[in-house]
């Protein structure tokens, strides 16, 4: 199951983060993103960070779409 | 920004909508949502009903649960009904109908099955559980994938003996490639699947137009996400110019995620692997290599090959032909009859992010 929430990076420790979505905390891993930072938003799947989200491209897919004539 | 209320905005949705209505060709276009969790956007916002009637959206393979083959349903309960087993899953294979039990029923018998949420969870079920050989039912595409390698190189960094993975992991890209030449279908695009698209990138998908001239959008899980991948396609027809686009650009670049290519490779060889409906596809499946062979569950634990009796099967369940998209859960004749998420008969009903499941939960 693909939860498409984006959470954010609270801490970071070692191989492990806390994230925060709303009220739900969790720890993840995030072996796979060596780059992370706090404050940034990551893709969570099954306990681990998969991607960072890219906040300039997002308001881009924003923009894009309100452009659409 | 949070990533969700923003894709949710009612005035972009409508406007959206109306540009995909004098977007779409008169003809019938057919387009395959591969990920369950498209499937379930559609049903649960009530795009599928915003949309023009002669766009037809098709469920693709895209639930793990629901392409596990029955033969390994039947092995994973073999493996349960030994007593000094415990069984890790995700939950939504608990219910998955075998040929003749279903893990739930071994649960209840013997309760040595466990619901895990993530693959890493599994090594602290090996420490506390060291009289038992504990397994995971790896099941899962590209994105599930490294979570299970990074799970096995930890327990072999750990040195756990009783830690044992049980590998069904499936690749998509290969599974499209057969579903594109089923002549039957009469695809017009596919909407690739966001989180499995983070790990394989956009160039994954290139073959697709260059070989089939059959357009690809990858898009996020949101309402505009789906509808501006939607209109994207649309626009790729009426041009007559297929190529890969990319809607989930806040997530998804052209090479996908190269540390967990890097960690896939190192556990897995890529081997051909049986897909319930589809039957077997070449190169389409992830075994553990070798070189962690001690924690393979295949390669440590024998199965008694239970003769496929096809008279203990349910042979009215339509569940192939819905994951080859041939037809919709409403054509099956148990479909919301004997067929039901609190009864399932096939494995489209059981996952959230089954075909079945999303129709009957939200039509």
């Amino acid at each position: 199951m693909c939860l498409g929430i984006p959470m954010k990076i609270k801490s970071i420790n070692g191989k492990l983060a806390q994230v925060e979505a709303e009220q739900l905390l969790r720890t993840i891993n995030i072996q796979m993103l060596p780059k992370i930072k706090i404050g940034d938003y990551v893709i969570v799947h099954a306990g681990f960070a998969i991607e960072k989200v890219d906040p300039k491209r997002a308001e881009e897919t924003l923009r894009l779409v309100d452009e659409i004539r | 920004m949070k990533y969700v209320d923003e894709f949710r905005n009612k005035k972009l949705i409508e406007k959206l909508v109306k540009k995909i209505k004098t977007a779409t060709p008169t003809d019938k276009i057919n387009i395959m949502e591969v990920c369950g969790t498209h499937t379930q956007s559609f049903f649960r916002f009530g795009l599928d009903k915003l949309l023009p009637a002669n766009l037809k959206l098709i469920a693709g393979p895209g639930c793990p649960v629901c392409v596990s083959p029955q033969e390994y349903i039947d092995q994973a309960i073999q493996l349960a009904q030994d007593e000094g087993n415990l069984i890790l899953t995700f939950g939504d294979m608990l219910r998955i109908p075998g040929t003749k039990s279903t893990l739930e029923k071994e649960r209840a018998k013997k309760g040595n099955v466990r619901i895990i949420y993530s693959a890493l969870d599994s090594l602290s079920f090996a420490y506390r559980n060291p009289g038992k050989n504990v397994i995971f039912l790896a099941v899962g595409f590209e994105t599930t994938a490294p979570t299970i390698a990074l799970s096995i190189i930890q327990a072999r960094k750990e040195n756990l003996k009783n830690l044992f993975f049980f590998s069904s992991l499936k690749l998509i890209p290969p599974a499209m490639d057969y579903l594109v030449q089923d002549k039957r279908l009469k695809l017009s695009g596919f909407l690739c699947p966001g989180h499995v698209s983070c790990i394989i990138g956009t160039k994954s998908y290139a073959f697709i137009p260059r070989r089939y001239k059959i357009g690809c959008c990858i898009a996020g899980f949101e309402p505009l996400d789906v509808l501006e991948g939607i209109y994207f396609l649309m626009q790729q027809i009426v041009n007559h110019k297929p190529c890969v686009q990319n809607q989930y650009m806040r997530a998804v670049n052209a090479q996908g995620n190269l540390k967990a290519h890097k960690i896939i490779s190192r556990v897995f060889k890529i081997t051909d692997a049986s897909w319930r409906g589809l039957g077997r596809i070449p190169k389409s499946g992830l075994k553990i290599k070798n070189e962690f062979q001690r924690f393979d569950a295949e390669k440590n634990f024998s199965f008694c090959h239970e003769p496929r009796a096809t008279s203990h099967e349910p042979r009215k369940c339509r569940c192939g032909d819905i994951l080859k998209g041939l037809i919709s859960p409403a054509d099956c004749p148990l479909f919301s009859k004997i067929c039901r998420p609190d009864h399932p008969i096939g494995p489209c009903m059981v996952s959230h992010e089954g075909a079945c499941n999303a129709h009957y939960r939200y039509r």
